[in-house]
């Protein structure tokens, strides 16, 4: 139950400030909900401008979820996907505006491509914020890699006992009212933890307050229909390694037409069919000596 | 004696009985030393040894899977190939079940015999790529319902019609055993499972299309589109009926002793019926391939390699069979049905494949390529459906439909009878 209060205490924090903000719009207050109807769930602010690249998040990372160390050293110029072993990874890009080091790991999505396309809930996206994995529920069917539009889950293809590996927003730590593990380690102080509303009004304001040191957009704000994962930039983001082709849209949302039809086929189909063969009955005599 | 011990003693001979006439079944017709026997156990042997591979050390051991590929061939071939080549068994049961068109009858139960193995062994075969799949209940058994999934929806209207595909042909089964009285009951139940077996097809067909919906940007856009579920669902269709004619003329040389008076004679007739069919969808599937293109504004990518590899696969193996189709039915030649149904059945493979496959992740610097094991593993799942198959033809009533020589005619209408 610690989970249940401490999701309530992030609330209530998200919830008043929102509360405050609409009363003083003279709007209506909307419990929860924040710009465009999106709900405001913890979210992770990474400022790529301030990063220094010294990788003690991926260190961090590997200690708090029992990962293997990551590699001392990396090779430059080598752009390093995460993997099975690793959660997040820091990269290095070369760019007009100088190297610029960009952390990645689960977008953790407001609508996760992953979680609707999973058949059993195992990839789930817990109503605190984090999308999780269980593994009593997953089969390994591993269409939520196929669905994923940033390719984030990774499956453990070299065991007899695969799991699905992503970043999972250190929800047990967020459980205990702590941060995940990779923004309390930051010396650089380049990833701020906090509710998706504030998260996304601290990234405009240093783009106010610094124009020419940013470009003019929050990378998550709007892709595959919003992330709770948002990125800060000094160059296009396209020059990040990040797809930049991506909908606006949610993904889920590119099935529930398909979906809403299978209830009215399900329904509708057998009566027609019913019909159809009776209507047709009759009107030619069986030939073969079967089913007479 | 007591009268339920009589009846207690009876009903074990009549067990007895079963198992012996079981034992006398299962015993090999024909001969055993020949070159389909011996080429399909030494692939199935090594099958196994792949597999224990496989479930020792994971699916990395054998497959040339990757983060970048979560999909090989045991999917994209096995499941997506191969459940489009079983539609079939639907459009027939449609046919004769619903229209009420007699003439197709013959090649009836063959059909549907031949869509519930390739269920049965398709779904077996996904169970060897799932990584978990102690886990595979979960969605059946209401531990976690993921309704929001097109998985959720594909897996149980696959489960369900492979259901309804055993009642349609499980009549067989009871006149194979001689057991009149079951026969009567499991043939009534014909026409439910029939109608459930439509729509169930008709909605798997086309979510295994809907699988790739979220995969929009990682598709090629020639391959995908909106319609990919509708494009499923109407390639099914004559996919499913050129296989039952490429089936046919196999079958008609294999089981040729097997063969009833009624498919003999008809058999040239009801490849044509089926030929019209195969043309009238391929026309139906260019022209919507056609308003997708222009929709899509398709045309920058024409100039690319992928546009020259979307023309292999449109005209090569849609178009060109589409006209061989016509030409075949003008002509009343089988043997040009044939060529159009094969290559037809290649277009199916071609657009599967390149949909899950070749033209997903068009821009990753590393493509799958399958292993050997994959392959072998692919194979062997094709070997044993077959042996089943033919453990099947050569022992139940599938080919040649005189179903009543088992049971007398007045028998089942005393049956009736009684029961009305």
């Amino acid at each position: 139950m610690r989970r249940r209060s401490a999701v309530k205490t992030l609330a209530l924090a998200a919830g008043s400030t929102l509360v405050g903000r609409n009363l003083a719009q003279g709007a209506a207050p909307k419990r929860g909900v924040v710009d465009g109807g999106a709900v405001d769930t913890p979210a992770i602010l990474v400022d790529t401008t301030r990063c220094l690249g010294c990788r003690m998040c991926e260190r961090a990372c590997a200690e708090a979820n029992g990962l293997p160390e990551p590699p001392k050293s990396v090779e430059p110029g080598v752009v390093r996907d995460t993997s099975e072993t690793q959660w997040t990874v820091v990269n290095r890009f070369e760019t007009e505006n100088g190297p610029v080091n960009v952390k990645r790991q689960c977008m953790h999505c407001l609508q996760p491509a992953c979680a609707s396309a999973c058949l059993t809930k195992a990839m789930h996206k817990t109503a605190e914020g984090p999308v999780t994995w269980d593994p009593d529920k997953c089969m390994g069917c591993r269409f939520c890699m196929l669905s994923c539009p940033f390719d984030v889950p990774k499956f453990e293809y070299d065991s007899p006992n695969p799991r699905i590996m992503k970043c999972q927003m250190c929800w047990s730590r967020l459980e205990e009212g702590e941060v995940p593990a990779c923004v309390q380690n930051c010396p650089a102080k380049a990833i701020v933890f906090g509710p998706r509303s504030e998260m996304l009004e601290l990234g405009r304001e240093r783009i106010y307050a610094s124009p020419e040191k940013y470009v003019h957009q929050i990378y998550g704000e709007h892709e595959a229909g919003g992330t709770s994962l948002l990125y800060l930039a000094s160059v296009p983001f396209e020059q990040l390694g990040f797809r930049t082709d991506l909908s606006t849209e949610s993904y889920p949302a590119l099935t529930t037409e398909f979906l809403y039809s299978v209830p009215l086929v399900d329904i509708a189909l057998p009566v027609f069919l019913l019909g159809l063969a009776k209507a047709a009955k009759g009107r030619h005599e069986p030939e073969s000596e079967v089913d007479r | 004696m007591s009268q339920s011990a009589i009846a207690l003693r009876n009903s074990f001979q009549t067990l007895l009985d079963f198992g012996a006439f079981l034992r006398r079944e299962m015993r090999p017709k024909g001969r055993i030393l020949t070159p389909f026997n011996v080429i399909t156990v030494a692939i199935m042997l090594v099958a196994v040894v792949v597999l224990v591979d496989r479930f020792a050390h994971g699916l990395g051991a054998v497959t040339n899977l990757s983060q970048e590929f979560p999909w090989g061939i045991w999917i994209a071939f096995d499941v997506i190939t191969g459940v489009a080549f079983a539609g079939g068994a639907y459009v027939l049961c449609f046919m004769v079940y619903i229209l009420g068109m007699e003439k197709y009858r013959p090649i009836l139960r063959v059909t549907v015999l031949n869509g519930f193995l390739a269920y049965v062994f398709y779904s077996g075969a996904l169970l060897l790529d799932l990584g978990r799949p102690w886990n595979v209940v979960n969605p059946i058994i209401g531990n976690s319902f993921g309704v929001s999934s097109v998985m959720f929806l594909v897996a149980w209207h696959f489960l369900l019609y492979t259901l309804m595909e055993f009642i349609e042909f499980s009549p067989a089964i009871a006149e194979w055993a001689g057991w009149k009285r079951l026969r009567v009951t499991l043939h009534g139940l014909t026409l439910g499972a029939v109608i459930l077996g439509i729509t169930l097809s008709s909605l798997h067909q086309s979510g295994l299309g809907a699988l790739f919906l979220m995969a929009r940007d990682k598709v090629h856009p020639l391959w995908y589109s909106e319609f990919i579920p509708i494009m499923f669902l109407i390639s099914s269709v004559f996919a499913g009926l050129s296989m039952v004619i490429f089936e046919g003329s196999i079958s008609h040389k294999v089981f040729h002793h097997r063969l009833g008076r009624d498919l003999k004679r008809r058999h040239s007739e009801i490849v044509l019926g089926l030929a019209r069919i195969c043309a009238g969808t391929l026309l139906v599937y260019v022209f919507l391939q056609v308003i997708v293109f222009v929709h899509g504004q398709r045309w920058a990518f024409m100039l690319t390699g992928w546009g020259s590899w979307y023309l292999v696969e449109n005209v090569g193996f849609v178009l060109l069979p589409l006209v061989l189709f016509l030409a075949g039915i003008r002509l009343e030649n089988t043997r040009v049905i044939g060529t159009a149904a094969l290559l037809t059945l290649l277009g199916i493979v071609l657009n599967r494949l390149n949909i899950s496959i070749i033209a997903f992740k068009w821009y990753a610097p590393v493509r799958y390529v399958p292993t050997w094991q994959e392959v072998v593993v692919t194979l062997a799942v094709i070997s044993a459906e077959l042996w089943v198959f033919r453990w099947i033809v050569n022992r139940m009533q599938v080919l040649d439909i005189a179903p009543l020589r088992s049971v007398k005619d007045s028998d089942v209408e005393r049956l009736h009878a009684s029961a009305a």
